[in-house]
């Protein structure tokens, strides 16, 4: 891994109240690669990655202790906007969760938010953030309509353009496939394996073939440690660690 | 007992019995509901219609000439209602908005929940007593609609509180993360998602409380008066101003109380019900309406 790191993570404790939910985890996440994050329920992997947007400041009596440094600023630090740093590193959820509002004005949501007003641009805007997502042509006669009335996998998608539309740089994603049937999921780790050449991508996932296909590096967590982290191929084929080895051939999990 | 029963067998008596009342008691309370009603809103038009006429409605009472009229009453109706909301919506939906998106003290929250649910089912004749004591005497209002509306405010406060934080609670969580992990400032995400999903709930509470005021006596006759003379109007601006604000009068339902009680006119007390019932469905169906405009946009 000699590529230019992106985010990267020293020492992180993080604990919810009295439960220690992560434990001195360190990880340097490179650019423009998808970093699969996987592990047991209740492991903190999805802690993990919500450290990274701050989502996690919304749970009461969370305290962080370590550093993460996105592009070398550390995101805790104290003159952090948070919504900037939202706006950079984007997330798309475990279930998809569209507003209640037309498909056009979910993806426009972000941009609005952010001050970019005119029709031509947001129609630009959507248009183009829907193409990334693969889901333009399902939906280009029906902008109008309620984004309630997709599909789940069409919704997951629309949530992914949403995200698109603020041109992150980093894009979480939260066991985004875990609620799809297989050909939405196929859809959908197409996609990321597409955005990661303009992105980066950090996904959860329980699905350790869904790390194999798409992701570059894997990062192997259990009880709120990082237990073993490098290129998937590496800790798919040979692991160093008895802990990962016994995950990743179904021993526990 | 792990024999196996047919499932075209037919149900035991007993059981089929038991259906059956069943389903006849719940058609008994649902008929008499229904019969209720009817009877209800048909006595008063059937009382109340043929005395209503257009003079009554739009002129004001004056004995030398022989005239009834409520139309002083029709707009102190008005007026108490549009005082009052004015304060109770931003006050409400504002503290609402407070307890259920920022405030961090749950305990705080909860025994403030505690007390608004208390207020919500105070007798209002104890709003009353505190409103004549408090804005007529203490702050000075004297008998007045603006006394009135100010202990109306007291009374319904808790009741729009309440409902929209019912309302604001039932808005997915997976909303408010999604606009925020979009870059939204907490505001801008409560003014984009929250409040329009919650809509519903706060028209709800207006509904309510409107009910409320036009259907509360006690606390308008103790604060707002009972007169119903025309108090509004003026040929100056500053006459205008002072009567606008100053003004003292009956509401609809303390008109009715006066013609019922001290008049013994029920034929005028039921034209009177009538109005209020008129004017209870187009404030419910004009809410409605503007809780469904309010929603598209």
């Amino acid at each position: 891994m000699t590529d230019k790191t992106i985010i990267e993570a020293r020492d992180l404790d993080l604990y919810y109240s009295d439960n220690h939910a992560l434990k001195g985890v360190s990880i340097a996440i490179p650019q423009h690669q998808i970093t699969a994050l996987i592990g047991p329920s209740g492991c903190g992997k999805s802690t993990f990655l919500k450290t990274l947007n701050r989502m996690n400041d919304l749970v009461p009596g969370v305290r962080i202790t370590g550093t993460i440094e996105y592009n070398g600023e550390d995101i805790y630090g104290r003159d952090v906007d948070v919504t900037r740093l939202r706006k950079q590193i984007g997330m798309v959820f475990q279930k998809a969760n569209p507003f209640p509002m037309s498909i056009y004005d979910n993806v426009a949501y972000g941009p609005r938010t952010h001050g970019i007003r005119g029709k031509a641009k947001l129609d630009a805007i959507v248009e183009r953030s829907l193409r990334d997502a693969a889901i333009w042509d399902e939906v280009k006669d029906r902008l109008n309509k309620s984004a309630l009335g997709l599909s789940g996998g069409q919704q997951q998608r629309l949530c992914i353009a949403r995200a698109l539309a603020v041109e992150p740089d980093v894009i979480l994603m939260d066991e985004s496939t875990s609620a799809l049937d297989p050909i939405s999921t196929s859809k959908i780790e197409d996609l990321a394996m597409e955005l990661k050449s303009r992105y980066t991508v950090i996904m959860v996932t329980h699905n350790m073939q869904q790390a194999v296909r798409v992701s570059d590096n894997t990062a192997f967590f259990l009880l709120g440690e990082l237990v073993e982290y490098g290129e998937t191929e590496r800790i798919f084929s040979h692991p160093q660690d008895k802990r990962t080895e016994d995950y990743i051939t179904g021993r526990f999990g | 007992m792990n024999s196996h029963e047919s499932i075209t067998a037919p149900l035991s008596a007993r059981r089929r019995t038991w259906n059956g009342a069943v389903r006849a008691l719940l058609y008994a309370a649902a008929a008499l509901i229904c019969a209720l009603l009817v009877f209800l809103i048909g006595y008063i038009l059937y009382r109340g219609v043929p005395n209503l006429s257009w003079q009554f409605l739009s002129s004001e009472e004056s004995v030398i000439n022989d005239i009834e009229g409520i139309l002083p009453s029709i707009l102190n109706t008005l007026y108490v209602i549009v005082a009052t909301l004015i304060f109770i919506l931003p006050l409400g939906v504002g503290s609402a908005i407070y307890l259920t998106e920022y405030a961090t003290n749950k305990k705080l929250v909860s025994v403030i929940e505690f007390a608004t649910e208390t207020l919500s089912g105070m007798p209002s004749i104890i709003f009353a007593l505190v409103g004549m004591m408090v804005f007529c005497q203490a702050v000075g209002l004297g008998t007045s609609l603006l006394a009135g509306a100010f202990s109306l405010v007291m009374m319904t406060l808790p009741t729009i509180i309440r409902t929209t934080q019912e309302s604001l609670k039932t808005v997915p969580q997976s909303y408010r993360e999604g606009s925020l992990a979009l870059g939204s400032g907490k505001w801008h995400m409560i003014r984009t998602v929250v409040l329009p999903s919650s809509i519903d709930g706060i028209v709800t509470g207006c509904i309510l409380s409107i009910g409320r005021i036009v259907g509360e006596s006690a606390v308008l006759m103790f604060t707002a008066g009972m007169g119903m003379r025309m108090a509004f109007g003026g040929d100056t601006v500053a006459k205008f101003l002072d009567n606008f604000f100053g003004a003292a009068g009956s509401t609809l339902t303390v008109s009715l109380y006066v013609y019922a009680k001290e008049r013994a006119d029920f034929d005028h007390a039921f034209a009177v019900a009538v109005v209020l019932l008129a004017i209870a469905l187009v404030i419910n169906l004009a809410a409605k309406l503007a809780g469904k405009k309010l929603k598209k946009n």
